[in-house]
């Protein structure tokens, strides 16, 4: 297990530095003087040279990457142009809520999935079961800005019973949540179907069955804990999917995160902050990647085994 | 039979997309007795907030997502699997480097990577095929390179290393031929997510800028006119939905008929 660890977690070291570095290599990218473009073409060639010091841009590009490095090491991220307060700072204030929504979209997610999915494997070939992979194959195909604008129309204008948007209550929170967590449901629900359904057919579920057990018993404590393990990494994988989806629903629903302080620098061309969003919103999704091999080989011990020798 | 729906619409989203710039559309053309009309009332699909015409916008928003979906999967699909097969059949450190790389590309969420490539090289047609590209070929060179991983001791590719055939001739020639099955499905449901991804960015204000239609931007202007006009939000999501649902649906038939989870579970 050691072994495992020690290897996992190197891996999830490397990427953190090419991550970092690609992070780092966007500011690049911009089309011509990227000084140039943050301050607007009216601008001062005095203050040019100012911002360009300011954030080392006339070093050479080996120095810039090693004292990136440097601010990184410490968890400096540097200041923003536009409000010129530490983004840091105003990392702390967005990440809740983004955490907050990602968090309520998985659960929204596994809600609506495990039942889904668990009633579309045992009832195989039904209509129900069409159904279900029917509602899940419309699942994958809404896009978040449509279903977002969908679910205020609905619920918020004709309704009137959740706010249209911001952050409030809870209240505020259901709409968000479901934009975010019903992709994540269609994929999650044909992950548990298809996961279970192979599960069904091993022989420990017709020993369980010719126990005399209960169906239900049966396919609840026996299968679906094996089926679990499959699902469980498509979890891990598809939240990036989730954080991606986040930055729109954010939009949609004014929910002031991460997403929405990304949208904002860019539109600002407040470069510093694109940068340290990016960086953070991936190194979460690093995080809870490697976390998730970890639980996966801590639940199935196959892996770890299989890994060590 | 189930698989006509779905070629119907995609057919129709082609021919929109082909036929659109012979078609008499005048997508900006503004019509001020007509804002914010509901469908019917002069124009099949009703009008916008500035009184132009949602079904010429549809249809000028249908040739731009097909251009874009049909250019970045063109070139994520030839990029990557060059890259994923040519990796796997060297092996080695280049092997190692290029893992390496993948994954680091693989760690970036979903649309976020677009999202800040398309907002820092800044708006326009060109850009948003550059950002989706270099996000979406990653995906390729993992299959790709998984399924060369399988396939490169076989004993044909033996036979051609003897008789002297260099590694791109082989690569093109032996192994591409055998492993473009599950690409081409990776690459159907890849259209799916451009279409989606392309809309995304517009939505956003990131992809192609105004008055040219597209219909991510149109349901962002949409919806701010909701509450009076949902036709805004409704026409250019119907179209999009169909469109992907559709080209889905073939994926997922295609992937079926070639059976790829048996080919791979040997």
């Amino acid at each position: 297990m050691l072994h495992f660890l020690a290897s996992r977690l190197l891996s999830a070291l490397l990427v953190i530095f090419g991550v970092s570095t690609v992070v780092f290599l966007l500011i690049h990218i911009v089309p011509g003087d990227p000084v140039e473009v943050m301050l607007g073409e009216a601008s001062q060639a005095a203050d040019r040279e100012a911002l360009r010091h300011a954030l080392g841009l006339d070093l050479p590009l080996w120095t810039q990457l090693m004292n990136y490095y440097g601010h990184l090491l410490q968890f400096d991220l540097g200041t923003s142009l536009q409000s010129k307060r530490p983004i840091g700072d105003m990392m702390l204030e967005a990440l809740p809520a983004t955490a907050q929504l990602a968090l309520a979209g998985m659960v929204v997610a596994m809600l609506v999935a495990f039942p889904l999915g668990i009633l579309a494997a045992v009832r195989k070939d039904t209509p129900l079961d069409s159904g279900a992979m029917a509602f899940s194959m419309l699942g994958i195909s809404i896009p978040h800005f449509w279903m977002g604008p969908l679910l205020i129309l609905f619920f918020s204008l004709w309704l009137g019973w959740l706010p249209v948007s911001g952050r409030d209550d809870w209240a505020s929170l259901v709409l968000p949540a479901l934009t975010l967590g019903t992709g994540l449901a269609a994929i999650l629900s044909r992950m548990v179907r298809a996961s279970l359904l192979e599960v069904l057919g091993e022989d420990f579920v017709r020993t369980a069955r010719a126990k005399g057990l209960s169906e239900s018993r049966v396919v609840l404590r026996h299968a679906l804990r094996n089926a679990l393990l499959p699902v469980i990494t498509v979890l891990g994988l598809q939240l990036g999917t989730l954080l991606g989806g986040a930055v729109i629903t954010e939009i949609v629903f004014s929910w002031p995160g991460v997403g929405q302080m990304t949208i904002d620098a860019i539109n600002r061309r407040d470069y510093p902050v694109v940068q340290a969003c990016v960086l953070l919103i991936s190194l979460s999704y690093v995080g809870i990647n490697t976390l998730t091999d970890l639980v996966y080989a801590w639940l199935d011990p196959r892996i770890r085994l299989a890994e060590d020798s | 039979m189930r698989i006509w729906g779905p070629t119907a619409i995609v057919v129709v989203w082609l021919l929109m997309a082909v036929l659109g710039p012979w078609l008499p559309l005048a997508p900006n053309h503004i019509e001020l007795e007509h804002i914010l009309a509901g469908p019917g009332s002069g124009a099949l699909l009703g009008f916008d907030d500035l009184g132009r015409s949602l079904w010429d916008r549809v249809v000028v928003g249908a040739q731009f997502s097909f251009f874009v979906s049909l250019l970045v999967v063109s070139i994520s699909l030839s990029a990557g699997t060059l890259i994923g097969a040519s990796s796997a059949y060297l092996g080695g450190w280049v092997d190692h480097v290029i893992v390496r790389i993948i994954d680091i590309f693989l760690a970036f969420p979903g649309i976020l990577l677009a999202i800040a490539l398309a907002g820092l090289l800044g708006p326009g047609l060109s850009n948003i095929v550059i950002a989706l590209s270099i996000v979406g070929w990653v995906g390729f060179a993992r299959l790709a390179r998984a399924q060369v991983l399988s396939l490169r001791h076989r004993e044909h590719v033996q036979a051609a290393q003897m008789l002297g055939a260099g590694p791109l001739r082989i690569i093109v020639r032996h192994l591409l031929p055998l492993i473009m099955a599950p690409l081409i499905v990776e690459a159907t449901f890849a259209i799916a997510g451009i279409v989606i991804a392309e809309a995304g960015l517009s939505f956003l204000g990131l992809g192609i800028q105004p008055p040219t239609p597209s219909w991510g931007s149109m349901i962002r202007d949409g919806s701010r006119y909701m509450l009076v006009s949902p036709h805004m939000v409704l026409v250019p999501g119907i179209a999009l939905i169909l469109v992907v649902l559709a080209v889905n649906l073939l994926g997922d038939r295609l992937r079926d008929r070639m059976d790829i989870r048996l080919r791979e579970r040997k």
